[in-house]
């Protein structure tokens, strides 16, 4: 069973669903403060994020910086925009790999389901190419997961 | 059959290559339409363009003198595997906030107790 949906949306949107059993106010809290979002929006294993800027108001800035264990990394910088506690959340994103990507309008909603939160990210590239380029991302990242997973693999001779 | 899938997986490393591909999702396109965008001369672009026909994602179509080139299936189905990808970097996200809010839950109705 997968709890995640994942699905492009007319030419320049990604729509991400994803249920947690946890009231929205804690998954909410999970996307705003810092020493939690630095637990988990990790990527692939390996990955860490050493330092974590999410100021949750109108105009306030984030800033994301990922290193991994071979001295590689990027950061995202942001801006929110609009700040609705435990139930919405719009912000703008670009990722630096080091050139800014173009900007990422992302809205996230958290809505009460039975004793969880039903999690909608609904973001919106300005172009169809751009959103091609980010889902190529996406796939990097992914494959680097799977290296390391066999990495691991070859390393615990399973292979 | 594993040796194409190598060779696109190669041919989409390259960000220009991606960035080829994602032109052409858009249509069918002439070789100088592609160059315009990047930085770089049509010979640049075509020796892209043979890598990305060599892995079976790009395909040419003889119209006189023109080579427009488009998207083969396999490039859509190149596509599709980006999404799975993304698709599987959030879910191991998503799979360590779960531990995290089981975490927070934890705490909560310690400190009620």
């Amino acid at each position: 069973m997968s709890k995640l949906t994942l699905k492009t949306e007319g030419d320049t949107h990604v729509v991400v669903t994803r249920y947690f059993a946890a009231p929205p106010e804690a998954v909410f809290r999970a996307h705003t403060e810092p020493e939690l979002i630095q637990k988990w929006m990790l990527g692939p294993e390996g990955w860490t994020m050493p330092v974590c800027i999410c100021e949750p108001k109108p105009g306030g800035k984030m800033r994301f910086e990922w290193t991994n264990n071979k001295g590689q990394g990027f950061y995202l910088t942001g801006e929110c925009l609009e700040v609705e506690p435990f139930s919405r959340l719009v912000h703008v994103e670009r990722m630096h790999l080091p050139d800014p990507t173009p900007d990422n309008y992302v809205e996230t909603t958290f809505e009460p389901q039975g004793d969880g939160t039903l999690m909608t990210v609904r973001m919106t590239l300005p172009d169809a190419q751009t959103r091609a380029a980010m889902l190529a991302t996406g796939m990097e990242h992914g494959m680097e997961a799977s290296y390391q997973r066999l990495d691991t693999m070859l390393v615990e001779g399973g292979l | 059959m594993a040796t194409t899938l190598d060779a696109a997986f190669a041919a989409l490393a390259d960000p220009t290559r991606r960035a080829i591909l994602a032109r052409l999702a858009k249509g069918e396109t002439t070789v100088m339409e592609l160059a315009k965008p990047f930085d770089m001369t049509q010979p640049a672009i075509s020796q892209h363009l043979k890598v990305l026909e060599d892995a079976g994602l790009v395909v040419c179509r003889v119209d006189g003198t023109k080579r427009p080139r488009r998207l083969a299936n396999s490039g859509i189905e190149a596509m599709e595997k980006w999404l799975t990808m993304l698709r599987e970097t959030l879910e191991k996200n998503y799979d360590r906030l779960d531990a995290v809010l089981a975490t927070m839950e934890h705490h909560k109705k310690g400190r009620t107790k």
